[in-house]
């Protein structure tokens, strides 16, 4: 093997081939000298460590400082209406830290004090109502893990091959576990009357965008939470802090951040988030609307553009993530060969409702160049699609709910590219 | 401590429908006439519940925050414990919709609140206030609100939004969406200016402005002609060309009848050939650490000596006052970001006050760009001369910064900006 390939993952995050690797990673097979990591006594084995009082809330270590959100500049005129990325290639595991998922602001990310919160209930209610933080608390309480995903997440990949890197062809997607009260508790406290049928909430943020949308009744009294904590602690200000919509399997444009408002109407109020945008432009001009399911889709996150192979030939760890807004992945397969032939792969755990599952491949590398590619199936008997089999239907001028089939194209020296194939 | 009392009542509250019933009526019967403090309160026995009504939430609490009297104090918090399992009464509501099983929490909404956050405007025209703008006040209005972002014609600038044009794209390569050629309700176009524009300074607009706005929009795209006036009354009467351009969801016929099907596993295509590269197009951002590598600001640091020699010749000169008004006028463009004068504050810009003459990035509380705040860090100071360079195109001048203005194109539109700025020097 050679050094290129031993030093490429630091050589690739530091953007520079004179990285120091060579000696530790050098020694996996058999070691010709003793190594002095072993043989002298290290600093830190010898001297102290850090107080228990220097770090009242902790942020990763120094040395993880890489894997953080990005954004890709060119994509907006601002940041303050943008967004980010997870560092998906370099986590593991289901639930994705509050602190690297990523954002997505229309006016930026508010700071909204929970005594200053109020949640009004409105429209075609028996009592319009209003909810101070506090009384949210005191409804019943439910925890439930879900992923939300950007309908635009892997957008930029419609017409080819663009952005080299799972964070940024996939980084639109966070797993978080929610505690909040279901939607359908609050609307029960206001009272609906009548038929369910054919009604809609309409809900909106307290930031200037107010992001508002339009969300079908019968999915407002299912599974919609009105989510407080993340991950067990207070949700993040940019994730709409005190407190936000969750819609679990719908795209994340509808979970409200700085939730403020819930009007139940009896017809949408086609605002701007759900007509000029999150609205699908097929090939002949005419746009699919209420495209709100998030379906089927898998990414293998290492190896990938970001995350060489640094070792040689042998056992290889290969994994990703999948997701279905249908309900519970099921199966995901695994193709070398650029979808010649698949194998299946092993799931961590038995894939939760509308929430993401880990797969694992463990495999052994022969060095050999691959076409690396995943391929989920969910409950309802679904398999994602391949890109072509997308155009086929959609043509190439949608941005949204892209969820075709990805591949990576891993050379023999452990490098690998987003690539498109035939 | 409270679970197991609190989960007993929830208990209670799901063990019968007639119970939860006759609960119902009696809190709805509170929302319309606020109790007395005194009043014997009877909503949260249950009959045939598990709940010791001593378990309850004290009544005289729970009315005090109904009439909006007291905030909710230190009340025993209803399912404390997240780990709590899913309480009967919900599972109830799960499978039938919704149940009467209410918890008295929350307080009536006051006509004047649902007027304040209730503006939205449907298809229909519901919500739209009594108003009117024409074309040209629109045109006005726009030059001033709108155009830094969405250029003098509503035809964009960089990567905001196009508004106008577009007409016959959507079913070629990148397509142009824009009001007239995509946008298939002019009650969105309303809705969201009134709403969420300008970007910065939303909710400023009156409803004319919004109607003018709204109708110069209109005119932009060719679907009004000039002498038109827009209004709640003549609203529904637009024709917008794409508003049949639009079906509902049909991934279910389309696709999923497809896609539902065993996947091959063998054998799957003869050959695979790669078609396409990302490297080739060379549009990922770079991924140094962000710690070990700040973006650089070579224009700023090549200039620092420079600048910091020119800051200090920096002397109170007499103000030209001609040049203070024609100044003040033309920032009219940065005021939906940038306030300046007494009691100015940070808004989507900084604060202006005493701007001219100090340094870069500086401006207390403000959130910079990192390509803003290392030229700071690294010495530049807001000479007149910087000052203009940077009016003229901000984003050639620093890459990296914030600001999204494109640029007074004027060099006497930036110096009467820079002379209206030295007129606010700092207190």
């Amino acid at each position: 093997m050679s050094d290129i390939l031993k030093s490429s993952r630091r050589a690739f995050l530091r953007g520079s081939v004179a990285a120091a690797a060579g000696a530790v990673t050098a020694g996996a097979a058999r070691a010709a000298t003793p190594d002095p990591l072993i043989t002298e006594v290290q600093d830190w084995a010898s001297g102290l460590g850090q107080g228990v009082d220097e770090v009242p809330y902790g942020l990763p270590i120094e040395f993880e400082s890489d894997v953080i959100r990005r954004n890709v500049e060119w994509l907006t005129a601002d940041t303050i209406s943008s967004i980010n990325f997870t560092p998906i290639h370099a986590l593991d595991g289901t639930i994705t830290p509050q602190g690297c998922a990523f954002e997505r602001h229309h006016s930026g990310a508010i700071e909204l004090k929970k005594e200053d919160y109020r949640l009004m209930i409105n429209g075609l209610v028996d009592r319009p109502l209003v909810f101070t933080y506090a009384d949210l608390e005191r409804f019943p309480r439910e925890n439930h893990v879900y992923f939300c995903e950007c309908a635009a997440n892997t957008g930029m990949e419609w017409a080819g091959a663009q952005l080299n890197g799972a964070q940024f062809t996939h980084g639109m997607i966070h797993n978080m576990e929610y505690t909040g009260v279901p939607l359908r508790s609050l609307l029960n406290e206001a009272g609906l009357s009548g038929e369910t049928a054919g009604k809609w909430v309409y809900v909106e943020g307290a930031d200037a965008s107010s992001n508002g949308r339009s969300i079908p009744l019968e999915k407002a009294l299912d599974d919609v939470l009105v989510a407080f904590k993340a991950n067990g602690e207070a949700l993040r200000k940019e994730h709409g802090y005190p407190v936000r919509l969750v819609v679990p399997g719908w795209e994340g444009n509808m979970w409200i951040k700085w939730l403020r408002r819930i009007e139940v109407l009896d017809q949408p109020v086609e605002s701007r988030e759900e007509t000029s945008k999150y609205t699908d432009t097929l090939a002949d001009g005419t746009s699919r609307k209420w495209t709100w399911v998030m379906d089927a889709k898998s990414v293998i996150t290492s190896p990938s553009p970001q995350m060489p192979i640094t070792h040689g030939p042998g056992p290889l760890v290969v994994t990703g993530m999948a997701w279905t807004g249908h309900g519970r992945i099921t199966r995901v397969d695994v193709s070398r060969d650029g979808g010649k032939s698949w194998e299946t792969a092993r799931l961590s755990q038995e894939g939760g409702n509308k929430a993401l599952v880990r797969f694992y491949l463990d495999t052994d590398w022969d060095g050999g160049e691959m076409l690396l590619q995943a391929r989920a199936m969910d409950e309802t008997g679904y398999v994602q699609p391949t890109k072509s089999q997308l155009r086929d239907v959609r043509g190439e001028n949608s941005i949204y709910h892209n969820n075709c089939i990805q591949t990576w194209h891993v050379k023999s020296n452990g490098v690998a590219e987003n690539v498109e194939v035939s | 401590m409270s679970k197991f009392p609190k989960a007993a009542l929830f208990v209670g509250a799901g063990a019968g429908i007639a119970a939860t019933a006759g609960l119902a009526i009696t809190l709805a019967d509170r929302f319309v006439t606020p109790m007395p403090a005194t009043a014997p309160t009877i909503a949260f026995q249950i009959p045939g519940g598990g709940a010791p009504a001593a378990e309850v939430i004290p009544a005289a609490t729970e009315v005090a925050e109904q009439a909006g009297l007291a905030e909710p104090a230190d009340v025993p918090q209803a399912g404390a414990a997240a780990s709590a399992p899913e309480a009967p009464v919900m599972k109830m509501a799960a499978a039938q919709g919704l149940t009467d099983s209410r918890l008295g929490l929350g307080r009536p909404a006051l006509e004047a609140e649902i007027a304040a956050w209730d503006v939205d405007i449907l298809p229909d025209g519901t919500g739209l206030p009594e108003g009117s703008g024409d074309v040209w006040t629109g045109e006005e209005v726009f030059a001033e609100q709108c155009a830094a972002c969405h250029g003098d014609f509503a035809e964009g600038v960089g990567n905001w939004p196009t508004l106008a044009g577009g007409w016959d794209t959507l079913d070629r390569k990148d397509p142009v969406k824009t009001v007239g050629s995509y946008w298939p309700y002019l009650s969105t176009v309303w809705d969201y200016v009134h709403r969420s524009m300008p970007f910065g300074a939303a909710q400023t607009l009156s409803d004319d402005e919004v109607y003018a706005i709204t109708a110069y929009i209109l005119y932009s795209n060719d679907i009004v002609d000039e002498d038109f006036t827009l209004s709640h009354e003549n609203f529904l009467e637009v024709e917008m060309p794409n508003a049949a351009g639009f079906i509902v969801d049909d991934r279910a016929e389309a696709e999923y009848a497809q896609w539902r099907a065993e996947p091959c596993m063998e054998n799957c295509k003869d050959s695979v050939e790669i078609t396409m590269r990302a490297t080739v197009l060379d549009v990922t951002p770079d991924q140094a650490g962000a710690a070990e590598d700040p973006p650089a600001v070579e224009k700023a640091t090549v200039e620092e000596t420079e600048a910091v020699e020119e800051a200090e010749a920096v002397v109170p000169a007499a103000l030209d006052a001609e040049l203070v008004a024609a100044g003040e006028r033309v920032f009219r463009k940065c005021k939906s970001c940038h306030q300046v004068g007494e009691g100015a504050k940070n808004r989507t810009g900084p604060a202006l006050n005493g701007i001219v003459g100090h340094p870069a990035g500086a401006i207390d509380g403000f959130s910079y760009s990192k390509a803003l705040k290392q030229a700071g860090e690294d010495g530049l100071i807001w000479t007149e001369e910087d000052l203009k360079a940077f009016l003229a195109k901000p984003r050639d001048y620093l890459q990296g910064t914030k600001m999204s203005f494109s640029g007074l194109r004027k060099e006497a539109d930036q110096a009467a900006v820079v002379e209206y700025l030295k007129s606010f020097a700092e207190e």
